[in-house]
């Protein structure tokens, strides 16, 4: 299969995008129902010349293609097939296309569901994803074709980066990007209420499965890239602040007040303003995201080979999607519908302030992911900004935002007597905090205040997710149907927050990291078990050769895994890789990792014990799963709001 | 209390706090900046001798040493105009070696030494970090005046 | 009615840093040698180690020093079109060979073509680090007078030759080929 023909499937895709993103917006805006029908082939049409596109690459790629560039750059034959598939997405062109590719997903998907909108809505929000792929699409050709050729062609590739040759890889990026690129989707719905100057109760509703979705994924996509750096960097850290990270992290904190924003205005139709704007963030983060780990601006692991000229071309784009909806926002906001009334004790007031302080916080780490660059661009110097800044920062919004959360979970809509809120709670927080000084004490013999705060915060927002289903489901006969699917939702999503604080404060609190010089037959001790350093034995794998330590490690006397941790040399880039080894479980991983051989058979290794470290991926993975549950609640799929109905056949009267 | 005064006070409240907040989080910053200086900046007195900060240049080929029996290194890092000696307790990042570039975080010592705490790596197709370049670039520069 | 141009406010203001940034890209650290004399050296030659190639070779002369390995898969990409400016470009090329292996740069040039006067051979690097080379490709412009005209990263195009290189040397010399300056040593 020729290479070109990619090329000539996205020019094709770029013909029906300039199609999809101006006729159906101006078809909705002259009331021309011909114009409008024209979103959803055009939209499906471009799923399918992106899907030839991509698989045009995949081929080139599974074809050991080295007269592509992109392939000559990031493939090898000896390369095993998965990640001959997985280096697709490997560069910085392939990663454009996997980007279009999730977008077209993405818009596919909506002009199939948008058969239940109303056609002018739909006719926009397809004309707005539209102009999005426009961006992308001319991005591609003009500044990161994939396609291009390589005469004469290699003889062989330049290999894949070796960090990135891990079944973690493989999924790590597709999902994030379905997250990221996700968020179009609600952005989409935003400016099309801003184009129409309406915004209603309606609109929430459906806009709101789009928005959970997106940020189920980039949930699991961002747990997923934090466990990979654990066992992969071989440092056994699990989150470094790095600007990369930040970057898929500052739209998962805006994602988060959109989901929450939302919900108040499909209950009760405020905040209408509120939500607009935090869309139009969270998509405007992600373009910021890519714009970051694209042009080369900040320097960091991930950072693909940087060209000026594709910065700015992104800069361009951000500052027409994002700045032409914020001139949107900033002309036709005002005019969306008065703020209605709620008091100071409220489910309202409690979202109020999540979103204040979600927005701080994407604020300090924007700032703190930024600074490097301002600086730089006037002139005076090259700095960077540490870890204990975005620790220290980052915790002063979200200490005061969990303890809300745990409120707010509880509070009525309108209003609601602050006293009989605090004698609902009071043996919940009475618990957390018990639990949260004597916790640590007892198991580790010893706490900071802000472990104890930690910890307490966790057991806190633990058990006032379960409080309502708990009491109810003791009440009644059917356990399963005390909640709807969306309260489900609501209440795992909650739990899996606390579930990763606990996590989190634990691990932080109580990691025993200890660098160590060993020689075969060496014995100690760490954090309560027993290492033995047996030896090491080399051996070669598919395309590197490796020196693999063996190490016995016991616990009382008993035995209780053997550890091969490996230190890899990849043979086409001459490069080195640690492979560490990890003994997992729910209340500890043993990390273990080869440093370098010391003479004499003597190495340096690195041995930590890291508590409760897996409850920060199950806590995400838990939290996705209830973005789940809240998406697929099947009142999205009605076409009319049934509302009053459900009300009145007994569900709960407070619904999420 | 009346609302008016409720809200007034809650008003109060959420101002104290966003003042608080905003110095510590400023102090964190300040605290948390690092900067880059090359081996004839700290030679020429330019980096402070109070703070951490990070280092980089080249590996000198043949400085490596470790001392027998533990896990600390002494190197020296150049910028092939100045050299400081460096002090390294723990295990090195896969990309490190002689002759090759290198930045390093920590902080200068009584000795005239540089105590380093962490070794960083970079994962990326260049050969070595653009400061540690320019470092080199502009040394050699400074040099051959 | 301010409070909805905020928004707005803050992205512009974080779009002029980053428009500003870019042209200071800290990827590409403009190097502090233009407008300085280049770095001399003298290194043996990579297709016969015995004899010498460096600085001495193109003094007086208008010169392109490319810097390119096997290993860099975009020294590949710009390949050809270095060989049709050694054809036709009217500038001298002289190559320098970074941390590469004798043995497979000798093949690449037999099978692509040798566009160069000579390379010179740098296994270690320390040529390279003089000059402060830190990615390959990397091609400096050097004037008559061994001034470094200017230096560019990433591959060689006819776009950046006929954009950043060919206005220098003319304002250099007048017109094409450069005549040499008179042996002054």
């Amino acid at each position: 299969m020729i290479p070109e023909l990619g090329q000539v499937a996205l020019i094709l895709a770029l013909s029906l995008a300039l199609v999809q993103a101006t006729l159906p917006i101006a078809g909705a805006a002259l009331q021309r129902a011909d114009w409008m029908a024209l979103a959803r082939p055009t939209a499906i049409g471009q799923f399918v010349f992106v899907g030839l596109a991509f698989g045009v690459l995949a081929t080139a790629f599974l074809g050991d293609d080295f007269s592509v560039l992109y392939v000559a750059m990031h493939s090898n034959s000896a390369l095993p097939s998965l990640y001959k598939f997985t280096a697709v997405w490997g560069g910085h062109e392939g990663s454009l296309l996997l980007w279009l590719m999730i977008l077209a997903t993405w818009t596919m998907l909506v002009a199939v569901a948008s058969r239940s909108l109303p056609e002018e809505l739909a006719a926009r929000v397809l004309g707005v994803l539209g102009i999005v792929s426009v961006g992308l699409l001319l991005f591609t050709l003009l500044t990161s074709n994939p396609f291009e050729r390589l005469f004469p062609a290699a003889f062989d590739g330049n290999d894949l980066n070796p960090l990135l040759q891990d079944p973690a890889m493989a999924i790590h990026p597709p999902i994030l990007y379905t997250g990221y690129v996700g968020f179009a989707v609600p952005f989409a719905f935003a400016v099309a209420a801003l184009l129409s100057s309406r915004l209603n109760k309606d609109w929430a509703r459906w806009t709101r499965p789009w928005a959970i979705s997106a940020w189920m994924f980039l949930t699991v996509g961002i747990a997923l890239g934090s466990w990979w750096a654990y066992y992969e960097l071989g440092w056994g850290g699990w989150w470094f602040w790095d600007p990369v990270e930040n970057a898929s992290f500052m739209p998962w904190l805006a994602g988060t007040a959109l989901l929450h924003s939302l919900a108040v205005t499909e209950r009760r139709g405020i905040f209408k303003s509120w939500t607009i704007l935090l869309a139009i963030m969270a998509f405007s983060l992600s373009l910021l995201g890519t714009f970051l780990t694209r042009s080369g601006v900040l320097i960091s692991v991930h950072s693909f080979a940087s060209d000026p000229a594709r910065g700015l071309f992104i800069l361009a784009l951000i500052s027409t999607i994002s700045g032409g909806a914020l001139v949107l926002y900033a002309l036709r906001a005002g005019r969306m519908g008065a703020e209605g009334g709620f008091r100071l004790v409220s489910r309202e007031s409690f979202l109020l302030l999540n979103n204040i302080l979600l927005v701080v916080a994407v604020a300090a780490v924007l700032f703190g992911t930024l600074y490097p660059l301002f600086l730089d661009a006037l002139d005076l110097g090259k700095i960077s900004v540490g870890p204990p800044y975005f620790n220290t920062v980052f915790l002063i919004p979200t200490l005061p935002l969990v303890l809300f959360m745990g409120a707010g979970m509880h509070a009525t809509w309108k209003s609601m007597s602050g006293e009989t809120l605090a004698r609902k709670l009071v043996i919940p927080a009475g618990v957390a905090v018990l639990l949260g000084v004597l916790v640590p004490w007892i198991i580790f013999r010893g706490a900071s205040v802000l472990t104890m705060v930690g910890v307490s915060l966790g057991f806190w927002v633990i058990g006032a997710a379960l409080l309502e289903p708990v009491q109810r489901m003791l009440a009644s006969n059917h356990a399963a149907t005390v909640l709807s699917r969306a309260q489900w939702g609501m209440t795992l999503a909650h739990l899996g927050v606390g579930i990763f604080i606990l996590g989190a404060t634990i691990t932080s609190s109580y990691n025993i990291e200890t660098d160590r010089s060993v020689r075969p037959g060496d014995r100690w001790e760490v954090g309560g078990y027993e290492f033995v350093f047996r030896g090491t034995r080399d051996f070669d794998g598919v395309n590197y050769s490796a020196v693999e330590g063996e190490f016995e490690v016991r616990r009382n006397g008993s035995l209780v895994t053997i550890m091969t941790p490996e230190k890899r040399i990849y043979r086409v880039q001459r490069s080195p890789m640690t492979e560490a080894a990890i003994d997992a479980g729910w209340s500890r991983d043993l990390f273990v990792a080869l440093g370098e051989p010391l003479g004499d058979g003597a190495w340096s290794v690195r041995v930590q014990v890291k508590p409760l470290i897996r409850f920060i991926w199950l806590g995400a993975l838990i939290m996705a799963f209830g973005g789940l549950l809240a998406a697929t609640d099947p009142r999205y799929r009605r076409r009319k709001v049934a509302h009053e109905a459900r009300v009145g056949a007994g569900a709960s009267p407070e619904s999420v | 209390m009346t609302p008016r005064r409720q809200r007034m006070l809650l008003i109060g409240l959420v101002i104290a706090g966003v003042g608080v907040s905003a110095g510590l989080a400023l102090r964190a910053f300040q605290e948390n900046l690092l900067f880059f200086f090359s081996p004839s900046q700290v030679v020429a007195g330019e980096a402070p001798d109070n703070r951490t900060f990070r280092l980089g240049g080249m590996v000198v080929e043949e400085s490596l040493q470790r001392e027998p029996g533990s896990l600390t290194l002494n190197f020296v890092i150049t910028d092939y105009v100045n050299s400081l000696p460096v002090r390294y307790t723990g295990v090195l990042p896969d990309l490190f070696g002689e002759g090759q570039g290198v930045v390093v975080r920590g902080r200068l010592v009584s000795d005239g030494g540089f105590l380093a705490e962490e070794v960083l790596a970079k994962h990326d197709e260049n050969y070595m970090s653009p400061e540690v370049a320019d470092a080199l670039a502009r040394a050699a520069e400074a040099g051959a005046k | 009615m301010w409070r909805f141009l905020l928004p707005i406010g803050i992205l512009v203001i974080i779009v002029g840093f980053f428009a500003r940034g870019l042209t200071l890209n800290p990827g590409y650290v403009p190097s502090p040698l233009i407008g300085k004399p280049a770095p001399q050296y003298e290194l043996p030659r990579l297709k016969d180690l015995s004899a010498s190639v460096g600085s001495e070779s193109y003094a007086g002369q208008v010169a392109l020093v490319n810097v390119w390995a096997t290993w860099c898969i975009e020294c590949r990409h710009e390949h050809p079109f270095l060989i049709e400016l050694s054809r036709s470009g009217g500038v001298p090329i002289y190559g320098l060979n970074w941390n590469d292996d004798r043995d497979t740069a000798l093949a690449w040039l037999d099978t692509l073509g040798d566009p160069y006067v000579a390379s010179a051979f740098d296994p270690t690097g320390e040529v390279a680090i003089d000059w402060g080379v830190y990615a390959a490709p990397e091609t400096f412009l050097i004037g008559r007078d061994g001034t470094v005209l200017y230096k560019h990263i990433s591959p060689m195009t006819p776009e950046v030759w006929a954009r950043e290189f060919l206005p220098r040397i003319e304002a250099e010399c007048g017109e094409l080929p450069c005549s040499p300056l008179p042996d002054e040593r």
